[in-house]
């Protein structure tokens, strides 16, 4: 089991001709992911990698049964991209490309409420359930299946986090790249109602960071709704305030809200340990598994 | 990416919202020749991407030729928490019985626009926000509707405005609000929009931010663009494309460089944990190519703040081996390496990385921990 995807997950790649697209599916094909298709308009008719282009994204779905996308279209197009997977409908989304405007995000975001589907990112490297699929551009080599859901707003430090957990023989069953946007799909708190959900997961990893108040916000949650045990780490404890630290996302207030330590509070008051280092976090892990 | 407020006044003007008589001057006589144009009194105004600026002697206002003389020569040049001022914004100086506050920003826990009205202007609003929260009236807006005029009048009357001025005041959000969302705008405020004795309505000051992704699409903005390096780092990090939030200079002794923010962010909070300090945050971003590592070791050797440097990359879309060439590239330039380096490589094509190393020029660890250590360890002993 898993959460979101598994080995019957149905991927159309938006923007599969594209250097980086037709570079990740490539790498997804070899990792075992389902890409039925590519979807990029005036390419219909081609393939790439073996794996038909259709024009529109209706046209993957409708001929190649595809339920889930992942885009790699560039910013400018991006949201549109979006908009015409949200119509599709999929049941899953996944939007790699980094720096869309955010007032296109507050649009699609808008849309996304009046759909069934989930949205992951944008900004995002992906999510990936170890062994079956990935929709993304997470390597593949670090991650083990196991019982461990993880869920992230940074690529990089998720792959450190995971690195640490496979490195003392901790599986996972499923890891999400939520996006390091100020404006994101499915956040903390989605992710963490579907591995509460998860049988298989026995153990779930929030990695945060600076910026914003999901991770309070998530924290309130899991002391309401979630039993499944928590281990928490927050990026950016030395971060000074007022400077943006690379996630347009990342920035603590001048008036003191976003800071690593509200989060860190807000965690341990929930329950949730915080590690201060990634190996630290894996050793959590390891004394609750 | 920042208006400064002369830049943001003419885009508001130019949208028909009312602002003072007003031109900007980058010389003592310029600024005195507008100020007696423009009559007395003036206010002088330091144009720089600081906050409090009036606190800061950043802004005066001025009775005569003399006094814009000495007020002018005084600002122009005057170092502002970090920054030169270049440039001086000359105004006429408006004679108010109150000060508001209108602003439109992008509510991210929401994911919607929300257009905010307040009597309390002149005074740091999020100082307001803190202490009062309810002395700011707050609209949320439908992206897909745009602001309803209900919803101007709406947040005018619910914040309390005097009844002689509210539907200007309404009027003056509701162009706000278009402008914010035609240009792009990540922050539109108008603090303090000024009320005279007459009951008009003027926007004393402005702020308009610009969200940095939408730039291609506003071409004519992204041209008023000054990268205002707050020093030579900062300059020379924007000359390497290492732009805005990606070089974060910071005031410790080791050098940080790596991919992708969390992980830097990480590295900076162990570096902290284990004893030491953090000279910087610089993120070379996914996919770095050889240029672009050599480039980052380059800046943060030129801090002299920096002692040591700490390389750590987790490879995804970042290649080992790219890396690698990149630290040898930036390394051969020198006789004798200036501080101590090291690497941690780790991901995609980590072992040809290690190959590629030139390893009697770094010093390798195989974990982040040990690398930060080691980071810090170097550092302290050239601190001995």
């Amino acid at each position: 089991m898993s959460v979101l995807v598994d080995s019957d997950t149905r991927v159309v790649v938006q923007g599969i001709t594209g250097g980086e697209g037709r570079f990740h599916t490539e790498q997804m094909i070899e990792y075992g992911t389902n890409v039925v298709a590519g979807a990029v308009p005036g390419r219909g008719g081609q393939e790439v990698e073996g794996v038909p282009v259709y024009d529109t994204v209706a046209g993957a779905t409708r001929e190649e049964d595809a339920n889930a996308a992942v885009v790699f279209v560039p910013p400018a197009f991006a949201a549109d991209a979006l908009f015409e997977a949200l119509d599709a409908p999929l049941d899953l989304v996944v939007a790699i490309t980094e720096g869309i405007p955010t007032q296109d995000m507050s649009r699609v975001y808008r849309r996304l409420q009046e759909t069934d589907t989930h949205l992951i990112g944008p900004n995002c490297p992906g999510i990936i359930t170890p062994g079956e699929t990935k929709l993304g551009i997470l390597p593949g080599n670090i991650f083990a299946s196991g019982n461990v859901g993880l869920v992230s707003r940074s690529g990089t430090l998720t792959y450190q986090i995971v690195d640490n957990l496979t490195q003392r023989g901790i599986g996972q069953s499923t890891a999400v790249g939520i996006g390091g946007d100020p404006i994101i799909g499915t956040d903390f708190i989605g992710t963490l109602a579907l591995f509460e959900e998860d049988p298989d997961t026995d153990v779930i990893v929030m990695c945060g960071e600076i910026g914003g108040e999901d991770e309070e916000n998530a924290a309130a949650y899991i002391d309401e709704h979630v039993e499944t045990p928590v281990v928490g780490f927050i990026a950016g404890r030395t971060a000074p305030p007022g400077k943006r630290m690379g996630h347009a996302g990342a920035i603590v207030s001048g008036s003191g809200t976003g800071t690593a330590k509200s989060k860190i509070e807000a965690l341990g008051d929930a329950g949730v340990p915080v590690g201060t280092t990634p190996d630290d976090v894996a050793e959590h892990v390891e004394t609750l598994l | 990416m920042k208006l400064h407020e002369y830049q943001a006044k003419d885009v508001f003007a130019e949208a028909g919202i009312p602002t003072p008589e007003s031109e900007l001057a980058r010389t003592v006589d310029e600024a005195v020749e507008i100020a007696d144009d423009i009559g007395y009194p003036v206010a002088i105004k330091a144009q720089v991407h600081v906050g409090g600026r009036g606190k800061a002697g950043g802004i005066k206002l001025v009775d005569d030729s003399e006094e814009a003389r000495e007020a002018a020569d005084a600002i122009l040049g005057m170092d502002l928490k970090g920054y030169t001022v270049k440039s001086v914004l000359v105004e006429e100086a408006v004679d108010f019985v109150d000060e508001l506050y209108v602003g439109v920003t992008m509510d991210r826990g929401v994911g919607r626009p929300v257009a905010m009205v307040s009597t309390r202007g002149g005074v740091n609003i999020e100082e307001v926000a803190d202490e009062d929260p309810d002395a700011i009236a707050r609209e949320h807006i439908d992206p897909a509707f745009g602001m309803h005029d209900f919803q101007a009048r709406k947040a005018v009357y619910d914040a309390g405005i005097d009844r002689e001025v509210a539907g200007d005041v309404a009027s003056i959000l509701t162009t706000l609000y278009d402008l914010w969302e035609e240009r792009d705008g990540a922050d539109a405020e108008i603090n303090p929009l000024m009320v005279t004795a007459d009951d008009e309505v003027v926007a004393a000051d402005a702020v308009f931010n610009i969200d940095g992704d939408a730039l291609f699409r506003q071409p004519d903005l992204a041209e008023m663009e000054e990268k205002a390096a707050g020093d030579e780092l900062e300059a020379k990090a924007n000359e390497y494309g290492f732009e805005g939030a990606n070089y974060v200079r910071l005031d410790g002794s080791v050098g940080i460089i790596g991919n992708g923010a969390g992980l830097v962010m990480t590295t900076l909070d162990l570096v902290d944990h284990y004893g030491g300090s953090p000279a910087n945050f610089l993120d070379i971003g996914g996919g770095a190519k050889a240029e672009r590592v050599a480039n980052a070791l380059d800046l943060v050797f030129s801090d002299e703040n920096v002692d040591a440097v700490v390389f750590n990359i987790f490879g995804g879309i970042t290649r080992g081996d790219e890396v690698a060439n990149g630290i040898n590239e930036a390394l051969a330039q020198f006789d004798e390496i200036p501080k101590p380096v090291i690497v941690r490589l780790a991901g995609t094509n980590a072992e040809e990385g290690m190959e590629i190393l030139n390893t009697d020029l770094v010093q390798v660890e195989a974990t982040l921990e040990d690398a930060v250590q080691a980071a810090v360890e170097a550092a302290t002993e050239v601190n001995a």
